[in-house]
Formats: C-alpha cells, sequence, structure tokens
C-alpha cells in the first residue's frame, strides 16, 4: 500500500512586499490561580494565627508570631493547592514557599544587621569631630561633641597596609608556584595553605604574639598587628590568586611557548595580564576581611586613645578594637561611638566590595 | 611516488628507546622556578610551624597538669585548677547552634539563588553573601548583644516551656512565672549560636550555591523532560550532585563556628561548668578563654592559654580537613570560593 | 625516462622558495610507557605544503607537536629519533629551546589569541615575548605585513586596539596565524586549524595557506580529505590500529595518494571506507 507524501517548496515573500509579521508569543508565566491562592494563603493564615497566637494562647514575642504564621501559612496553602492541583504541584509550591521564606530570613537578618548598626551609630557620625579626633584626653563619659575615631581608622590603614605588603607577594608568589611550577612540593604547600584558610583568628595573634613580643621582644605594636592580619590574609590571597591562574586557559600558555617564549615571560606576559582582574578582586577582598579582624590584633596591638602613625612603637587602635572596647565600656555615650565606628567599618568593607564588583564587571565585558 | 622505505634512510637500525631530553629552561626561568618555589617553601614552613609552635608551647601545661587538664572544669589558675574542660563542651555546643540554624538557612538560600532567583538577578544576590561574609564578626557580635537577644529569649523561654523535659532545653527557672528571670534566658550557647549563625550561613551558603551551578545541564534537562515540576528536577539532580558540597560547606561552617572569638566575647557570661542546656545563661568557649584572659595571664596562666589554643587548633584542622575531603570527593570535584 | 624519486622531483617555481627544510627521522613517542608513534620518517621540503591525514587518534598531532618540541611540555611524555631543521637536530642539548620554537611556529586547532591584549598588541606579543627587540618605528609595518600575510589586514586595520578576544573564530585564527608570522618563522606547523571554523573561514585560510606556501615551509594536520586534497603537495598517511603506535603508511605526491594510492589501507581510507 504505498502513502503519497505531499511535497512543498519554500516560497520566499517578494522581494519588494511588506515583511510577513512575525512577532513571538509570550510563553510561560504567573497563572491567576499562582496569585491569588499566595495571597489568599498569607492573608488568611495571619488571621488565623493572630487569633489563635495573641488571642487564645497569649504567647509573646514577635520573633514567635512570625514562625507560627509561617507554619500556618505553609499548611493552608498546601490545602488551597490540593483543591485544583495534583500532589507534585502542592509539593512544588510547597518548596517555593520554603525555600523563598529561608533566602527572606537570612536577607532579613542581614538587613536588620546593617540596619541596626547604622540607626544607633547615626548621632555619633553626625559629628565632624567624630572623622578628625582621637580620644586622647577624652572621659568615657563625654559628650559625642569631643572625641573621634581618627586613630582608629588611621591605624587600621596602617595595619592593613603592612598585612598587604607582606601577603601580596607572598600570596600570589604560593600561588604561582602551585599552578606554573607544580611538581609534588606544589601539592604539600597546596595542602597547607588550604589547611591555613580555616585557621582561628585569635591563633594568628597569639602566634605573632609569642614569637615576636615574647621571643624577639618587640612590643605590642601597629607591625606586630599587620604580621598577624598578614598570617590570616596569605592563605586566602594564595587559595583565590590560584584559582584565578587556573582558570585561564592552557591553549594561551603554549602558545606562548610555541612563539618561543621562556616559561617566566610566559606567566608574566600572559598568564598574568589575563587574569590581572581576578587577581585584584582577590586582593580586595581579601583586604576587606582583613580590615574587620579584631581578635588577631586584640592580643597583639593594645587598643590606645591617641593618634598614632609609628607602627613599631607603641600601641595601636584599629576599628574593630575601638569598636569592641567601646561596646564593653558601659557607658551610653561611648557605646555610641562603638557604633558610630562600625558604621564606618561597614562603609569601609562595602566600598571594598562594590570596588571589587566593579573590576569583575569590567573583565566581563572585554 | 614511493612509499617511503624507513629502513633505507637509516645507516643502521637504532634502538627504539626514548631519549634524555634537556628540558632546555634558560637561566632566566632557572631563577624564575627558584624565586617562586622558595617562597612557597617559605610560606610552607611558616604556616607549618604555626601547629608545631603551639604544640611546643604546650609543654609546660600538660606536664604540670598531665591528662587532668583536659577533664578539669574549672579556670582557677590561683588554686591550681585549671582545665578545660567545660570550655571544650562550650565550643562545640556555641557551633553546634550554629550549624543546626545554619545548615538549613544556606541551604534554602543557595537553592534559592540557583534555582529560583530570576537570572538578572542572580550575581547580585551572589555578591550579597560575599558581602554578609565579609561583615566583620565584631558587627554580628554587637547586633547579637544588642538587638537579637531581646528577641530570642522568647524563643529560648518557649523552648524551655514546652521542650525543657530534654536537657538541652532546660533552664534552673520558672519558664511560667508571670515574672520570669529574663537574664536567665540570656547570655547563652543558645543566642551566641545565633549570632555565629550569621557568619557561618554566608560561608556554606557560598560553597553549596557553586556546587549547585556546577549540576549537569543535561541531567536537568532529562528530568524536566520526564515532566518533573522545579522542585523535581531539584530533588533528583541538583541535591544529589550537590551533596559533597552540602556537606563540605557545612563542615567548612563548622569549623569556622568553633573559632569564632569576637562575637562569643561580646555575648555570653563566661561560666565553667558542664552544662547540657543551651539555653541556659553562662558558658565559655576555647577562642573567647583566650581572648578574655589573655590580658592579665601571668606567663604559666599564658601557657596554659596557648595549650587551650593548641587543642583548638588540632580540632579546627580535622574538622578542615574532612571538610576538604567531602568537597573534594563529590562530583563537582574542585569547588572553590569563599 | 629515469624512475623519480621524491629526491629528484623538480620544483617547477621562478624563484627558490623561501623556508626550512625539516625532516623528521624515525621519530617514536611515548606518552609514559604508552607507545603512540613508531619511527615516522619524513621529509617537509620548503614550497611545498604537506599535509598530515589519517583516522582520530593515529598520533598526527603528537607528530606535528614533536617537530617544535612542544610534545615535551606535557608531563611523563617521551620522545626518540631525530628532527633536523636544516641539517641540525632541533633535540640536541645545545640549542636554545626558545630560538627552536621561534623558528617552527604552531597554529593550534581552537584559535587562542591572547584576551588581555589587543589585535595590534597580539601580533607583536611574539618579539615580545621571546625578547626580539622591534624598533618602535617598525613596528606599524611589522603590524601591517603580518596581517596582509595572514589575509586580515583589511578587516582589521581600523580597529587594531580592539581586544582580540572580539573577532569572530575564522577572524581569531588568522590573527594568530599573523601573530606566528610576526617572529619570522621559517616553518609553520598547523594542527587542524579549521576544524573548528565555518566553511567561509576556512575558505580563506586555505587560500592564505597557498599565499603562504612559498615563504614558509608549511605542515598541516587535516582531518578533512577534501581539504588536504585543495591545499598540499605532499600528503602523509598515518595510521594506528587498535593498540599499536602510529605510522605513516604511505606518503608522497597528494594527486597520487588520492588518485593511486599503492597500499590497501590509504585506499580504504581516502575512498572512505573507514575514518
Amino acid at each position: 500500500m504505498t502513502v503519497t507524501l505531499e511535497r512543498s517548496v519554500r516560497q520566499d515573500p517578494p522581494a519588494d512586499g511588506p515583511d510577513p509579521v512575525d512577532t513571538p508569543r509570550t510563553v510561560g508565566g504567573r497563572t491567576r490561580d499562582d496569585v491569588f491562592s499566595l495571597a489568599g494563603s498569607a492573608a488568611g493564615s495571619l488571621a488565623l494565627t493572630w487569633l489563635v497566637f495573641t488571642i487564645i494562647l497569649g504567647w509573646t514575642g514577635r520573633l514567635g508570631f512570625v514562625i507560627v504564621w509561617f507554619i500556618v501559612f505553609a499548611a493552608l496553602y498546601a490545602a488551597v493547592t490540593s483543591w485544583t492541583n495534583p500532589r507534585i504541584a502542592v509539593v512544588d509550591r510547597l518548596a517555593s514557599a520554603l525555600v523563598t521564606a529561608g533566602a527572606a530570613t537570612v536577607g532579613i537578618a542581614l538587613a536588620s544587621t546593617v540596619i541596626f548598626t547604622v540607626v544607633n551609630g547615626i548621632d555619633a557620625l553626625t559629628h565632624i569631630n567624630f572623622y578628625t579626633d582621637d580620644m586622647a584626653g577624652v572621659a568615657p563619659r563625654d559628650p559625642l561633641t569631643q572625641g573621634g575615631i581618627l586613630h582608629a581608622i588611621v591605624g587600621s590603614f596602617i595595619m592593613v597596609g603592612i598585612a598587604t605588603v607582606v601577603s601580596l607577594p607572598l600570596g600570589v608568589g604560593t600561588a604561582i608556584y602551585i599552578t606554573e611550577v607544580g611538581s609534588r612540593g606544589g601539592k604539600w604547600v597546596r595542602t597547607v595553605v588550604e589547611a591555613m584558610i580555616g585557621l582561628p583568628d585569635i591563633l594568628a595573634g597569639l602566634f605573632v604574639y609569642v614569637t615576636l613580643i615574647l621571643a624577639l621582644g618587640t612590643q605590642r605594636s601597629g607591625f606586630a598587628a599587620g604580621m598577624a592580619l598578614a598570617i590570616m590574609m596569605t592563605p586566602i590571597i594564595a587559595r583565590s590568586a590560584e584559582v584565578q591562574l587556573r582558570v585561564v586557559p592552557g591553549g594561551l600558555r603554549e602558545a606562548g611557548l610555541a612563539l618561543g617564549a621562556t616559561r617566566w615571560r610566559t606567566v608574566k606576559g600572559i598568564v598574568v595580564p589575563t587574569a590581572k582582574a581576578g587577581l585584584a578582586t582577590a586582593l580586595i577582598l581579601g583586604i576587606a576581611r582583613a580590615v574587620g579582624e579584631t581578635a588577631p590584633v586584640l592580643i597583639t596591638s593594645g587598643a590606645s586613645t591617641f593618634l598614632n602613625f609609628n607602627p613599631l612603637s607603641e600601641p595601636m587602635n584599629s576599628l574593630p578594637l575601638f569598636i569592641l572596647f567601646a561596646l564593653r565600656s558601659g557607658q551610653p555615650v561611648y557605646i555610641e561611638r562603638g557604633f558610630g565606628a562600625a558604621v564606618v567599618l561597614l562603609g569601609i568593607v562595602l566600598a571594598l566590595f562594590v570596588m571589587a564588583r566593579m573590576l569583575a564587571k569590567n573583565r566581563m565585558s572585554r | 611516488m614511493t612509499v617511503i622505505d624507513i629502513e633505507s634512510r637509516m645507516a643502521e637500525p637504532v634502538d627504539d628507546e626514548p631519549r634524555a631530553i634537556d628540558p632546555g629552561l634558560s637561566r632566566e626561568d632557572k631563577i624564575f622556578h627558584g624565586s617562586v618555589r622558595s617562597i612557597g617553601f617559605f610560606v610552607l614552613i611558616v604556616f607549618g610551624s604555626i601547629g608545631v609552635f603551639l604544640g611546643y608551647q604546650s609543654i609546660p601545661t600538660f606536664s604540670h597538669y598531665g591528662f587532668s587538664f583536659l577533664t578539669e572544669t574549672q579556670w582557677n589558675p590561683e588554686l591550681d585548677q585549671v582545665g578545660i574542660a567545660a570550655v571544650i563542651v562550650g565550643t562545640f555546643q556555641v557551633a553546634l547552634v550554629a550549624i543546626v540554624v545554619s545548615l538549613p538557612l544556606a541551604l534554602l538560600t543557595a537553592l534559592y539563588i540557583s534555582e529560583y532567583a530570576p537570572q538578572r538577578l542572580k550575581s547580585s544576590l551572589v555578591s550579597l553573601v560575599d558581602l554578609m561574609a565579609a561583615i566583620p564578626s565584631i558587627v554580628y557580635g554587637a547586633w547579637g548583644f544588642a538587638f537579637l537577644q531581646e528577641h530570642a529569649k522568647y524563643v529560648a523561654r518557649w523552648l524551655s516551656q514546652y521542650l525543657g523535659w530534654i536537657p538541652f532545653f532546660s533552664v534552673d527557672t520558672d519558664p511560667n512565672a508571670a515574672l520570669w528571670a529574663q537574664t536567665q534566658f540570656t547570655a547563652s550557647a543558645f543566642i551566641a549560636g545565633l549570632a555565629v549563625a550569621m557568619m557561618t550561613i554566608p560561608m556554606a551558603c557560598a560553597v553549596m550555591r557553586g556546587v549547585f551551578a556546577q549540576a549537569p545541564v543535561g541531567e536537568r534537562e532529562a528530568a524536566v523532560a520526564l515532566g518533573a515540576t522545579r522542585w523535581g528536577v531539584i530533588r533528583s539532580v541538583v541535591l544529589p550532585f550537590g551533596r559533597g558540597g552540602i556537606i563540605g560547606g557545612s563542615m567548612l561552617g563548622l569549623g569556622r563556628a568553633l573559632g569564632e572569638t569576637i562575637a562569643v566575647l561580646l555575648i555570653i557570661s563566661p561560666a565553667y561548668d558542664i552544662k547540657w542546656s543551651v539555653v541556659e545563661v553562662g558558658t565559655q568557649t576555647t577562642s573567647s578563654l583566650i581572648a578574655g584572659l589573655f590580658g592579665e595571664a601571668t606567663s604559666f596562666q599564658l601557657s596554659a592559654l596557648l595549650t587551650a589554643g593548641f587543642v583548638l587548633f588540632i580540632i579546627t584542622l580535622v574538622v578542615n580537613m574532612i571538610a576538604a575531603v567531602f568537597v573534594g570527593r563529590s562530583r563537582s570535584g574542585s569547588i572553590t570560593e569563599a | 625516462m629515469s624512475a623519480q624519486t621524491m629526491e629528484d622531483r623538480p620544483v617547477e617555481i621562478e624563484r627558490p622558495p623561501a623556508g626550512a627544510h625539516l625532516e623528521a627521522i624515525g621519530v617514536s613517542a611515548w606518552f609514559a610507557s604508552h607507545k603512540v608513534l613508531e619511527r615516522v620518517s619524513l621529509e617537509m621540503r620548503p614550497g611545498i605544503v604537506t599535509a598530515l591525514i589519517g583516522p582520530s587518534g593515529c598520533g598526527k598531532s603528537t607528530f606535528l607537536r614533536t617537530l617544535n618540541r612542544m610534545h615535551e611540555t606535557i608531563p611523563a611524555a617521551k620522545f626518540g629519533g631525530e628532527v633536523r631543521l636544516n641539517g641540525e637536530d632541533i633535540y640536541d642539548a645545545g640549542r636554545r629551546i626558545t630560538e627552536t620554537r621561534r623558528s617552527i611556529g604552531m597554529v593550534f586547532q581552537k584559535p587562542n589569541p591572547f584576551p588581555a591584549m589587543s589585535i595590534g598588541e597580539n601580533v607583536l606579543a611574539g618579539p615580545k615575548l621571546n625578547g626580539t627587540r622591534v624598533a618602535r618605528s617598525d613596528r606599524d609595518a611589522l603590524v601591517e605585513r603580518s596581517l596582509t600575510r595572514a589575509g586580515l589586514w583589511n578587516e582589521v586595520k581600523d580597529r587594531l586596539f580592539k581586544p582580540g578576544g572580539a573577532l569572530s573564530g575564522g577572524q581569531q585564527q588568522r590573527l594568530c596565524i599573523a601573530r606566528s608570522l610576526a617572529v619570522d618563522p621559517d616553518i609553520l606547523l598547523m594542527d587542524e586549524p579549521c576544524s573548528a571554523l565555518d566553511p567561509g573561514s576556512t575558505n580563506v585560510i586555505e587560500r592564505t595557506i597557498g599565499e603562504l606556501k612559498d615563504e614558509v615551509t608549511i605542515v598541516i594536520v587535516t582531518h578533512n580529505m577534501q581539504q588536504a586534497a585543495r591545499v598540499s603537495q605532499q600528503a602523509a598517511f598515518f595510521l594506528a590500529t587498535d593498540g599499536t603506535p602510529g605510522v605513516i603508511v604511505e606518503s608522497g605526491d597528494t594527486e597520487q595518494i588520492f588518485g593511486d594510492p599503492k597500499d590497501q589501507r590509504t585506499s580504504d581510507y581516502v575512498n572512505g571506507k573507514f575514518g
């Protein structure tokens, strides 16, 4: 039995005629069922929770209220969905609700941290002397019009600067050793570096304290704190730099060798420039981490009140250390200063982050 | 045209063995290799010596107290009663609370970013998580102490009211009293654990998200083609693939939680006994012990603190190594970040 | 008429071709203890494009990489035999390896322009990387000459400052050719240069190869028999049956390899009986 197949040949539309209309359709998207069952469940569960939680059971605590509300909401949402949808859709919606709630919780906690800090520090921040004075001669109870955190800001800069000068070459050099030279030694170095990333910060401070300060007899100083910070920073920079170098395609290295370059020139002229943006990002993130470290600084440099530019002698204060002492002082005014300093610290970390992100974006657009 | 006759081109047949080739490293390269090798070894030695060093410093303490250092709970240097038993227990309690809270939250957040978030928001959300990780621990400590505690103490009371029969949640006061003793529910391992969770969540979340992003597209498409919902794809492809990252990320967070100093220091009220309850006031962790007592320590007390530090070092090292094994052994192989 | 051998074949062009004489003698290669090439010998003369053909996995690329000492950059790679450039063995301990690689250039299967450099900088990367000084006044001329030889000049002459990665695949590959030419090599090795490209770009590159053959000795690995027939004058057929190392079964004038192969295996391959 034969089947006759239709034959067709494409007819191109006439060259001088109008173009045939061809617009894409919208596909997917939310249905009314999606929107209304979500909104209805949210409202209904809120009312139910208020009724049961506050009136009937008389429990207290906002945190608890929110938790109970979510549980009731989930139950109600599942019930509503099951009226018109099969089981896998119910599970899918519940999962969505749970995942979104989890992420929202984390987001709210983060926002709450930042907002709380800013709200409590805003008073101190509006005084110009906060940025230009140090705390020398200022009693803890003195009003906010006196004293400032200049010494802490300067101290943080100097310490992090010292740490960067030490950890950048060590970190990048180690990364180059691991990725470009390789060999068995490289594997050992890599293992140790990875292990050291998780080193508790207080132990870095202890190590520097016992070696530099006790054994070699130097004082607690900005330099010692810088060294402790370098111990924290180096493994982080080394690991991030290693990742960035490894991402550079092997074909580029081969092309360099095939042109007659030595390995050094290949690394210097091709690999590092290609990874430059990533390496800069790694450095900036390392600095952001170091500037917020309190524990190593606590042990290796004292919390002074006066402005000190010399890292080699005299205690040197820093932002995190200032905040710690301010918060523990028990004096409301001093605590406000502490929160103000915390906002400054957050601002510095945020600025570094924005810089790192802009660098990363720059690289993408090339 | 000829078929090339190999044998006739050579004077006599040669042995077919590989020849030794000089890699041809120029002088420039020899210097290059030598320099980075020395940097690598320098770093290896410095970091390797930290552990050795702490171990060496703990010899006087161990020789004086012997094994009782690990079993004694009180920390009274004047009475020559020094031990880290209570401190180690406290360290693990805080870390446990942090992990129990942060593991689900980090997992949910990672799933949200990887599977549910709109495409244009993804990179911003990833940056936000990294930013959360970069916020200094002192800020979280301050927030935990001055803000979170005020709200969480109600949760702590609820836990002891309804789950008080579990030793973890029992508190030595009447939670049902009209004027219940609020201070009994503050400054505890529970509150500190919550603050520490803020630091471990972004850490674990970054690792997990990185792993989820690598789940093979081919498998995802296969699941969708079979009619799976979004959750179906997650359950059958993403989560199994990401198992190593989930465990590894959590253990990385655990390592961080064990070593966290400042947030704990700001929140807890030091107490040196082994207690089951995490919601009751009073506890102590190793790093908080060192940071708090360091200022007034005599050299012998300093040795005791260093010994505590050495124990902490070993614990975090072991935890981090286990984490690395899980992350490395998963199908996703080398996931990095954070 | 006496029988003509490879050595006696007259070269029919007006002036002697530039480029060097490359000869592989008994080349063997291993990866750890696994042998992948068995005593391969081949003569590659100036003015002639030599195509290495054969099914995948027969060692053609490995052989190519022994010709400019790239084979040994792979860990656990081993080499045996000799490769003579104008009579001298390039594997001799006395020879500067970077100089060898400069004079024997290579273009890879996947175009790999340096992303951190502009188009002009990519072309000049060769001299910069191997330490050859180019006077500032000569730089523009070198860039123009190399890009012209590679057949890319007209398309990019207005945007030499744009990044090297912002070109189409075919243009990127021609940029890589220009980059290799800028160091003035005597030999150019090409490892399946068109396999990742569309037919239009392939066409341009084959034309470029034709224009270059009198200046540089070219050896090209290709999977595509029609391409070998189009561009080469000499062809060598590689074969490795399961487990045995690769060898050259037959080599000679391209027209005869395709039209009148002497070996049954060659005949089967060029007639598409296996691939």
